[in-house]
C-alpha cells in the first residue's frame, strides 16, 4: 500500500502518507464494525432454515383465513338481518383488511401495526 | 381403487356404536389417534425410565423434545408462560407423532382430517379466551383496541381485530389440514404413476424406464412430507404459544 501511496503522492512526503494510512485504517475498523453488527443482527434471524420455511408456511392461510371469517360473519349478518349484499360486501372488506394485517403480524414486519405502544417481537 | 389417491382419507368403522342416534363408533381415526396417543406415552415413559445422569439415546431424544418446547414456550410466552406446558408439550407430541404416523404406508393420518384440527384450534382458542378472561376479566378486551388509534377509527380497527382474532382458529387448522392432506395426495398421486408406467402395454420398454422419474420424485416428496409433518407440528406449536401469550399479556 504504502509503495503506491508515496508514488502517487511523491511531492508531498511522508506525513500525507501516514495521514491516510491512519485514515484507511479508521475506515476498515468502523466497516468491520458495522459488519459484525449486521451479522449478529442477521444470525439472530438466520437461527434455522426451520423458523423460515416455518414462517413461510404460515402467511397464506393467514390471509385466506382472514378474508373467510370476515365474508361468513358477512353472510351470517346478511341472512340474519335481511341487508342482503351489503352486509357481504362490507365485511368481505374487512376481512381482506384482517387478513393483510395477520400477513404483516406473522411476517414480522409490523409487530404493532398502529405505532405506539410495545413492540412485540415473536 | 389401489390408485385413488383419496382413498387413504376414508374414514371406516371398526366397532359400530350408536348412543341415542349418535353415532359414536370407533374409527380408523379414533384408533390412529389411540395409537398416537399410546406411542407417545411409550416414547416419553421408555425414555425417562432410564433417568441417567448421562442419558442414553431415548432419554436423550426425550430431553430434546422437552427443551425444544420449553424453549419454543418460553420465547414467545416468557417464563410466565411455563404454567401452559403441559398442554402445549402434548399438543405438538400429539400432533407430530400423528403427523410422523401417518407417513408409514397404509396408515391412517389423523391430522389429514378438517374436524380433527379444528378441535384441536378451538381447544387453544378455548383455553386463551377463559383463561384470559379469568385472569385479566374484561381488561382481556383491550386486545382488540390498540392503543394509539384516534378516536374516530376505533370502531373500525376493534372490527377488524375481532375477525383477525377469529380468524385464527381458521388459520391455524387449515394450515395443518391443508398441508397433511396436500402432501399426502401428492405423495400417492406420484408414486401411482410408477404403478401405471409399469402395468402399462402401450410404451413397451420404455414404460419401465420413465417409471424411474416418478419413483425418484416420490423418494424426494416423501423425505419433504417428513419435513412438512414436523414443521407443522413446529408451527401449531408457535402459534398456540403465541396466542397464550396474548392470553396473558392482552395489553396489545
Amino acid at each position: 500500500m504504502s509503495p503506491e501511496n508515496t508514488g502517487k503522492e511523491s511531492g508531498e512526503g511522508k506525513p500525507r502518507g501516514a495521514d491516510l494510512s491512519e485514515r484507511m485504517d479508521r475506515l476498515s475498523r468502523s466497516l468491520d464494525a458495522k459488519r459484525q453488527a449486521e451479522e449478529v443482527r442477521h444470525g439472530s434471524k438466520r437461527e434455522g432454515d426451520a423458523k423460515g420455511i416455518a414462517l413461510a408456511l404460515r402467511l397464506s392461510t393467514e390471509f385466506v383465513a382472514g378474508i373467510l371469517v370476515g365474508s361468513g360473519i358477512g353472510w351470517l349478518i346478511d341472512s340474519g338481518l335481511g341487508t342482503s349484499p351489503w352486509g357481504l360486501i362490507v365485511f368481505l372488506l374487512l376481512g381482506f383488511v384482517a387478513g393483510v394485517i395477520n400477513v404483516l403480524r406473522s411476517a414480522g414486519l409490523v409487530s404493532d401495526p398502529y405505532g405506539g405502544g410495545r413492540g412485540r417481537n415473536d | 381403487m389401489a390408485n385413488d389417491p383419496i382413498h387413504q382419507f376414508q374414514i371406516s368403522k371398526i366397532i359400530p356404536i350408536e348412543v341415542g342416534g349418535l353415532d359414536l363408533s370407533f374409527t380408523n381415526s379414533a384408533l390412529f389417534m389411540v395409537a398416537t396417543v399410546a406411542v407417545t406415552a411409550l416414547f416419553l415413559i421408555m425414555g425417562t425410565s432410564g433417568r441417567g445422569l448421562v442419558p442414553t439415546r431415548w432419554q436423550s431424544m426425550v430431553e430434546m423434545s422437552y427443551e425444544f418446547v420449553a424453549s419454543t414456550l418460553r420465547s414467545s410466552a416468557g417464563n410466565e408462560g411455563m404454567r401452559f406446558f403441559p398442554f402445549v408439550f402434548s399438543i405438538f407430541m400429539f400432533v407430530l407423532i400423528a403427523n410422523l404416523l401417518g407417513m408409514f404406508p397404509y396408515f391412517f393420518t389423523v391430522t389429514s382430517h378438517l374436524i380433527v384440527t379444528f378441535a384441536l384450534a378451538m381447544v387453544v382458542i378455548g383455553l386463551v379466551v377463559i383463561y384470559g378472561f379469568a385472569k385479566h376479566g374484561a381488561k382481556f378486551l383491550g386486545l382488540f383496541v390498540p392503543h394509539g388509534v384516534p378516536g374516530a377509527l376505533v370502531p373500525l380497527v376493534t372490527l377488524i381485530e375481532v375477525i383477525s382474532f377469529l380468524s385464527r382458529p381458521i388459520s391455524l387448522s387449515v394450515r395443518l389440514f391443508a398441508n397433511m392432506l396436500a402432501g399426502h395426495i401428492t405423495l400417492k398421486v406420484f408414486t401411482g404413476f410408477v404403478v401405471s408406467l409399469l402395468a402399462s402395454d402401450a410404451l413397451g420398454i420404455f414404460g419401465p424406464i420413465t417409471s424411474i422419474l416418478p419413483l425418484v420424485m416420490g423418494v424426494a416428496l416423501t423425505g419433504l412430507e417428513f419435513l412438512v409433518a414436523f414443521l407443522q407440528a413446529y408451527v401449531f406449536t408457535v402459534l398456540t404459544c403465541m396466542y397464550l401469550n396474548d392470553a396473558l399479556h392482552p395489553s396489545h
